[in-house]
């Protein structure tokens, strides 16, 4: 019977790695077809690419003029915050890229083609996923990680191991949580059908946010980046774990090393608004 | 078992209202009106496998939402709904493994790629069976003569040649039951033969196929049985040549003038269109004979051309839902 | 001019018509303009060194880009940009206006009703709850205004200059994204133009930028007193009738270049 039972559970176990390999297998087909779709345009893409560098670049051009004038930020340094700034925007460019079919979901589903994706056998959040993977992208994600380099070096940090590995997990994490508000966005098309702007405010407003650290800003709104978008547990805490630098909230270090597994708990709820709101469309169509 | 059940389908949506002038936009800012549209009235039908069917009427008449609700991607209000033993949308993804849909305004197939990787993407997402695909694939490539153009991008094609694309690609994963929304819209006429064709023989093959169509010559090459519906409720289900004798009799005979500006007139048949040198008349072969019509036009007046023409079921069509909306 | 007047109707309406996005917008632009607000407060806290600038001023500063922000020729038009690619500009070239007023206006027209329907609810609530002061005098306010027309007729010429530029399709998009990055910059749209160091002033005060936003918000809160603010419009002025004629010249240049190709 016990023993029954355990077959069953692992059969279970192996059915759902089967069918996230699989879903990755299609994921991954998704992905190579859309890079070779781009890659038709090249002269094109490459503008994009180095433009895209250019007018994200242009922001931190704005920090270090302030730096200039101030010489300080509350107590952080201008290497400091480079750390914040090239983090966000390194995250923010892979979930930019990697979320590009939710974020131009709008489109979709004034054209009619939404019923498309409901007409396959498959999940409708991978398909949206699969609709694009923005390689222009790239052009923020190289901005961020000079200036996130540039800070390093300039604070002459040892890359050792932890404090890579904490670096890394922020950045997925990060993507992980701006990819969620992708999400959320397109959700929020199911019943507006234009894409409203407001989640901006936590998408490209966040980058700007937490391109400082959380401390410098109010309280209620450093609490609304902390508890309901979770962006501090994604740039603020990691990198005061990074930093070595005591948390004037009074967070341990361990923490601050393991609060970007928010990221992904994030996208997992975000995802269940989607569906929620594929739900929604079902009943009204449109 | 028929293939499909349908039985008092309802649904309803909520229209907003948009109101006239700046004014109006302004008051939408502040409240919004919104009415209740019925889209479906009450529809049943039954349809067996293997069956071709027409589904027409006009615009809005709630044709594609009855196709949305078939195909699993609209939920009704109420009615009972059953496909090939499947609530459609209570089991999205297994049903739609065994359904075939097009819409003719737009194509599935993936615009900057070439044909052939559209396909291969499509057995990836289906989860055909290699042997399989290859085996389906090169069938339809050589039904629909598609060989050269596998390796275009899809932007590159016709429209014609697209619409070939894209019913092959519905097809990859041998689906028992397609829908097709105005398959032949805008194509020119070979390639609306070629398209016709193909339905012909899946349907042979035991395909069955709804086709949504506003080209009355689709249904007539294709469809042994209609089905008509208007605001919502089926008016008519049947075979073409049943409607065509409930509506009336009468035909047409359709003459090419030498002069433009010839009054023409006759005791026995009435003009009911004249565009240029073309005219159209309507007569009762009861009363008259199209040889004796003929005869008696053709020594009156000076004829380049002439052809007797059943009425075109749009207006038969037409007649239909102008009898219906004077009885309500 | 009524085809102007009725465009701008229609966009106004267009524009009041999505009430959720036009929400979502002023929203949108609110948090933006707290985000910005709450830095320069941190600056400005974190230093007692005297800077260019004060602190009401940046305040009044940033309130009016948020405001105006759609004075920036931004997007570009893709209307126009689709009908340079299917050839269909043939067709604008048989009306029988001339081609570049259509332009300018058709595009004036869209972006001034955007602005307005943008500007005004924004500029009420930072007045009435975010800190943004009334200009010191009427003087200054009188000044504001005709620097701001003045702004909007430098914003119409760089938009037009930009869909001019389209008609060499792909660098021509390139020269009008560069065009977008460097008007959002140096307008003073990411920082106050006075945070730029001391060096890159005269190059700043030279350039047309400046003139989309900088002069007249520093004309609002009275950073350029009533009495300067004649030269301060005059140099908008002037590079507004400077990118008009370029822009003509090119539109002559490009238009040549089409009939050559054949369309």
């Amino acid at each position: 019977m016990r023993r029954g039972l355990g077959q069953r559970g692992l059969r279970r176990v192996a059915a759902l790695l089967a069918d996230i390999g699989d879903g990755a297998r299609l994921y991954g087909r998704y992905i190579a077809l859309s890079i070779r779709a781009q890659m038709q345009y090249r002269a094109s893409f490459i503008m994009l690419a180095v433009g895209h560098f250019l007018s994200t670049g242009i922001e931190f051009l704005g920090i270090w003029a302030l730096f200039a004038r101030f010489g300080d930020l509350k107590g952080w340094s201008l290497p400091e915050v480079s750390l914040f700034y090239g983090l966000v925007n390194v995250s923010f460019a892979l979930a930019e890229a990697a979320a590009r079919g939710f974020d131009t979901f709008d489109g979709l589903i004034r054209s009619g083609d939404f019923d498309r994706l409901l007409l396959r056998p498959r999940s409708i959040a991978l398909q949206m996923a699969g609709r694009e993977l923005q390689l222009m992208r790239i052009g923020r994600f190289f901005q961020g990680l000079v200036v996130l380099a540039w800070g390093a070096a300039a604070l002459g940090l040892p890359w050792t191991v932890d404090r890579i590995a904490i670096a890394l997990g922020a950045i997925v994490g990060g993507a992980f949580v701006f990819a969620g508000l992708f999400v959320l966005q397109a959700t929020l098309c199911f019943w507006t059908v234009e894409s409203i702007e407001i989640i901006n405010t936590t998408t490209y407003g966040g980058v700007e946010t937490a391109q400082f650290p959380l401390t410098i800003y109010r309280d209620w709104f450093r609490r609304f980046f902390t508890y309901l978008v979770p962006l501090a547990s994604v740039t603020y805490f990691p990198i005061l774990a990074i930093l070595g630098r005591d948390d004037p909230l009074g967070t341990p270090h361990l923490f601050q090393a393991l609060a970007p597994l928010a990221g992904p708990l994030f996208f997992a709820a975000t995802l269940q608004a989607w569906r929620f709101g594929v739900r929604h469309y079902h009943s009204t169509g449109s | 078992m028929p293939q499909i059940e349908v039985e008092n389908l309802v649904k309803t949506f909520r229209v907003a209202e948009r109101q006239a002038g700046t004014w109006g936009a302004l008051k939408g800012l502040l409240q919004r009106r919104s009415r209740t549209v019925r889209a479906l009235d009450g529809i049943s039908f039954t349809m067996e496998v293997g069956e071709l069917v027409g589904y027409i009427g006009p615009n809005g008449a709630g044709k594609s939402t009855t196709v949305k609700i078939l195909s699993g991607i609209l939920i009704p209000d109420s009615g009972r709904c059953v496909v090939m033993g499947r609530i459609p949308w209570k089991a999205r993804t297994a049903h739609v493994a065994e359904i075939g849909v097009v819409f003719g305004q737009r194509t599935q197939l993936w615009w900057d790629l070439p044909v052939i990787e559209s396909f291969d993407l499509l057995r990836e997402i289906y989860r055909i069976p290699p042997r399989e695909y290859l085996r389906t694939r090169d069938e339809l490539v050589a039904m629909m003569r598609l060989e050269p153009l596998l390796d275009t991008p899809v932007r590159q094609l016709s429209l014609g040649q697209r619409m070939r694309c894209d019913l092959a690609a519905a097809f990859l994963h041998r689906p028992k039951l397609l829908f097709l929304d105005e398959p032949t819209i805008g194509l020119d006429a070979a390639s609306k033969l070629a398209v016709r064709d193909y339905i012909k023989r899946l349907n042979r093959q035991g395909v069955s196929v709804i086709l949504t169509t506003h080209d009355m010559d689709d249904i007539e090459a294709l469809c042994r049985r209609i089905l008509l519906i208007n605001r919502g409720r089926i008016l008519f289900d049947g075979a073409l040549e049943a409607l065509r004798a409930q509506v009336s009799r009468d035909r047409q005979l359709v003459i090419v003038l030498a002069h433009e500006e010839t009054w023409v007139e006759d005791p026995d048949a009435q003009v009911i269109r004249r565009n240029g040198h073309h005219l159209t008349l309507r007569f009762d072969p009861e009363r008259i004979s199209a040889a004796d019509l003929i005869a008696r036009i053709t020594a009156r007046y000076e004829i380049r051309d002439l052809y007797v023409e059943n009425p075109p079921i749009e207006e038969i069509v037409a007649q239909i839902y102008y009898e219906e909306g004077t009885a309500l | 001019m009524s085809a102007y007047v009725a465009l701008f109707k229609a966009r106004l309406q267009m524009g009041l018509q999505y009430r959720a996005a036009a929400l979502a917008g002023l929203g949108t632009q609110l948090f933006w303009g707290i985000i910005r607000l709450m830095i320069f407060e941190a600056f400005f806290r974190s230093s007692a060194a005297p800077q260019p600038i004060t602190y009401q001023q940046t305040v009044d500063y940033l309130w009016l880009t948020q405001a105006l922000l759609l004075i920036l020729p931004m997007r570009l038009e893709g209307e126009i940009q689709q009908m340079i690619r299917t050839g269909a500009v043939a067709y604008e070239l048989a009306r029988p206006t001339d081609l570049y007023w259509f332009w300018f206006f058709r595009s004036g027209a869209g972006r001034t009703a955007a602005l307005a329907l943008r500007a005004a609810p924004l500029y009420l609530l930072a007045w009435l709850f975010l800190g943004l002061k009334a200009p010191p005098s009427w003087a200054s306010a009188g000044a504001f205004l005709l620097s701001l027309a003045c702004a909007s007729a430098l914003g119409c010429a760089l938009a037009t200059l930009m869909t001019i530029s389209l008609l060499w399709t792909v660098s021509g998009e390139g020269i009008s994204r560069l065009l977008n990055l460097l008007a959002y910059v140096f307008s003073g749209s990411v920082v106050p133009l006075p945070f730029y160091p001391a060096w890159a002033q005269r190059a700043l005060a030279f350039l047309p930028f400046g003139g989309l936003m900088d002069t007249p918000f520093r004309i609002y809160s009275g950073h350029i007193p009533p009495e300067e603010a004649l030269g301060a419009i005059g140099h908008q002025i002037v590079w507004t009738v400077a990118l008009i004629l370029l822009g003509r010249w090119i539109l002559g240049r490009g238009l040549r270049r089409l009939t050559v190709q054949g369309g």
